[in-house]
């Protein structure tokens, strides 16, 4: 008997051992988290329930593990886990700047480990894998997609996307749909132009590349003064976004306009910085576009995740896109077009902007530029919301995300009409963290919770059918709340706070709930399952 | 980007401590001077004394070509041969090495936005400024010119002030902040207070007056905080960029 079930388990683990299968990624999560955000939508909602607020209370640490960086110039040293991983088959693959694991999801173990020998660039963090079948892919902080061998961690091969001598940096987790691999870029200190590509699987070869900037006599080179000002006009692609299938759009956000803090040399709105677009990822072509901060001056990249939400508003079924913008703004726009629906301030007393135009756009206010004896502005460079993942729950009608009421002082130093890099200095003055929770059909946050402590981390969060919110806070606690008013209903401290945002999966008829906190993963589940 | 605000304190202190820059080798001072000598001289009429260019030459701190380059490796034979609208020059190797040495320079101080320098920002009037230090401000609530503010402005650049007055932080120059207290009052028993040394959701802890530290469960308590800088975080809501201003030049002028 005992050798048939051993055989039996053999057997089940060779099944597992499958490459990923393509269908994953348009499902909701549940045995897999086969995607930076768990699936397109970017709705970071899972419909696993056996973890529910009933039981929450008695949930357990199944196991932890600590990793450790080698190699690379640059690499060595404490891990910060900032990725999400992904969960495929049973294994959860993630990434830290120039290092790379992959660790059996029922106990932590260490399956492999791989570094990249560094050239440079900044090691700001790393946000994880894209996976196409057996095959990964993560970008380095000296901007090499590397892609590894799922099963073995060997590299197949890489490819420079962007040149770190020119002063970009890499690490978002690259998107992938169908046979594209969708890569982001960063770097803003010396004015480099940004854009967003996409790459064989097979081979690394570049499919299509879309620049942030238009070109001299492109469609948006009108609110540029003049080709300079638009070629190193900045606008970075540092963060993944999400896709809708049916539409076949690839929606994401680009980063603020350069130089930074001194915008006299780029008079205009400066398209398509700071804005929400709509590509088709087969063509790289842009179908729509809406800006959130135009002629951003605060530093204010919009790169926050764009959540797709299918419901009701205003009595009609929509296809919508929200997000809770770093300068403090919540959009509702219409996906099919980029039609704002609705925009409203999820954080009090941003004082940056006048209030809004006609189609929703926030309109800047010129005397909260960076001035050279400093402008006292909110939010502070950090923005309300930043790069860190919201969740949003069909159950509740919520979108959640971490925010700051917050203020900094903004000094420009660059007065010369062809100012470089950020032009000017930040300073935090005062910070205080929060979670939102903002019913997407009216704007309005619904409830907040205000974290007794100020300033500190901001986690990313996920949303459970389970009826559970997870997200960690400032401190060092991972904890579940009631989506519906924000209750705690279950807290464990950890060695540090939690620096990704939480995933949730089943295996073996069990539910994980994995966190990454400092250098460790831990992973819950509930006893006697 | 948030990857590089180094300046905020409190919001990414953990991300920052992480974030390592693997920096390229800082040119040599003394190449730095020669070349920037040269560079005036040889290249400044049309790409600018800074390099960043004027009308007949472009910016070259954010050119592909010098970021791309080492000691002269691209600069060198560009230069010795010259291209559409510039002419050729003859240059030692040493000399082409100094130039490649300024335009380094010059892109690291761009790079580097932590040590660009800060302009004036003592901009505003002292006179107001005491108006409302005594007035709508009610600073003199809880500080006096005389007293815990005297000689402040000899203390504290006005750069460090400015920042500093809106919200201290402490260990600049001056004495720290009070400390914040709390206030615990179990379900039963007396209440204990002291200074306030950690708190979150879930626990709260702090040093009494015989210097004991003390933690509670914060769903067993109650539990009052006592922020002497919350008047700080009020204001911040309040101030114009004039009064702020004024403010620091009050400030300064306590000598």
């Amino acid at each position: 008997m005992k050798q048939v079930v051993l055989a039996a388990l053999i057997l089940a683990g060779a099944l597992a051992a499958q490459p990923l299968n393509p269908a994953k990624l348009l499902q909701p999560p549940t045995d897999s988290w086969p995607t930076y955000n768990g699936d397109y939508t970017g709705r970071r909602f899972s419909p696993l329930k056996q973890i529910n607020q009933a039981n929450v209370g008695t949930l357990n640490l199944a196991w932890t593990r600590r990793f450790t960086a080698g190699g690379g110039r640059g690499g060595g040293g404490a891990v910060q886990i900032k990725a999400t991983p992904l969960e495929v088959n049973g294994i959860l693959y993630f990434a830290a700047p120039d290092n790379a694991w992959a660790v059996d999801a029922r106990s932590g173990r260490e399956l492999w480990h791989y570094t990249w020998e560094t050239t440079g660039g900044l090691h700001i963090g790393n946000r994880g894998f894209g996976m196409y079948g057996d095959w990964l892919y993560f970008e380095t902080p000296d901007c090499y997609l590397v892609s590894l061998d799922a099963k073995t961690g060997k590299m197949r091969w890489n490819q420079q996307i962007a040149d770190v001598k020119q002063e970009y940096f890499c690490g978002p987790a690259p998107m992938v749909i169908k046979n594209h691999i969708i890569t982001g870029v960063g770097g803003d200190s010396l004015d480099v132009p940004g854009y967003l590509e996409s790459r064989d699987p097979e081979t690394g070869a570049l499919q299509w590349r879309w620049n942030t900037t238009p070109r001299p006599g492109q469609p948006g080179a009108e609110t540029w003064p003049s080709r300079q000002s638009m070629e190193h006009g900045g606008g970075m692609t540092w963060h993944a976004g999400t896709y809708d299938p049916e539409l076949n759009l690839y929606y994401f956000g680009t980063g603020n306009p350069n130089p930074v803090y001194a915008p006299q040399s780029r008079i205009g709105d400066n398209l398509y910085t700071c804005s929400i677009v709509a590509l088709n990822p087969d063509t790289g072509k842009l179908v729509w576009y809406y800006q959130v901060s135009p002629h951003d001056s605060h530093d204010f990249d919009n790169v926050e995740t764009p959540v797709l939400i299918d419901g009701e508003f205003k009595g009609q079924p929509r296809k919508m896109l929200a997000q809770a913008a770093r300068n403090g703004y919540f959009v509702l726009l219409d996906r099919t077009n980029g039609k704002n629906l609705l925009t409203a301030p999820f954080v009090e007393a941003l004082n940056w902007s006048k209030g809004l135009d006609a189609t929703g756009r926030p309109i800047p206010n010129p005397d909260m530029e960076a001035k050279p004896d400093g402008t006292l502005v909110s939010p502070t460079e950090g923005g309300a919301a930043n790069w860190f993942a919201p969740a949003f729950s069909p159950l509740t009608g919520l979108f959640y995300t971490h925010a700051s009421e917050s203020y900094g002082m903004d000094w420009k130093t660059d007065l010369s009409k062809t100012p470089e890099g950020y032009g000017g200095r930040n300073q935090t003055i005062w910070i205080q963290n929060q979670l939102q929770a903002i019913d997407y059909k009216t704007g309005k946050v619904v409830w907040s919770h205000r974290y007794p402590n100020q300033g500190g981390n901001r986690s990313g969060l996920l949303s459970t059918a389970g009826g559970l919110l997870f997200g960690g806070d400032p401190t060092s606690n991972v904890f579940a709340m009631d989506p519906a008013n924000g209750k705690i209903l279950w807290h464990a401290g950890l060695q540090s706070s939690v620096g990704n945002g939480p995933i949730t999966f089943e295996l073996d008829g069990r539910q994980y709930v994995v966190v990454g906190a400092g250098d460790s993963l831990y992973a819950f589940t509930l006893p006697g399952h | 980007m948030i990857g590089r605000s180094l300046a905020v304190a409190v919001l990414c202190a953990a991300s920052i401590a992480q974030a390592q820059l693997v920096s390229r080798p800082v040119p040599p001072a003394d190449a730095v001077e020669r070349g920037k000598k040269q560079f005036v001289i040889q290249c400044g009429s049309c790409h600018g004394a800074d390099a960043r260019g004027e009308d007949d030459g472009p910016d070259l701190v954010r050119s592909e070509i010098v970021l791309d380059d080492e000691q002269g490796s691209l600069i060198g034979p560009l230069l010795r041969q010259g291209r559409p609208g510039m002419s050729a020059f003859e240059l030692s190797n040493a000399q082409i090495q100094d130039l490649a040495a300024f335009l380094r320079e010059r892109t690291q101080a761009a790079i580097n936005r932590n040590a660009y320098p800060l302009l004036n920002v003592l901009t505003g009037d002292a006179k107001a400024g005491a108006a409302f230090f005594n007035g709508a401000g009610r600073c003199n609530t809880c500080h006096s010119a005389i007293g815990d503010l005297a000689g402040i402005g000899s203390r504290v650049q006005p750069p460090q002030l400015q920042t500093r007055f809106l919200y201290p932080r402490g260990g600049r120059g001056g004495a720290p902040p009070k400390p914040t207290t709390a206030k615990v009052t179990p379900r039963t028993g007396p209440a204990v207070s002291g200074t306030l040394e950690f708190i979150d959701d879930f626990a709260v802890g702090l040093r009494d007056a015989e210097g004991y530290y003390r933690s509670f469960s914060r769903d067993a308590v109650k539990v009052e905080i006592q922020d002497p800088l919350s008047a700080h975080a009020q204001l911040l809501k309040q101030y114009t960029d004039k009064t702020m201003h004024d403010v620091l030049a009050y400030l300064v002028t306590l000598k």
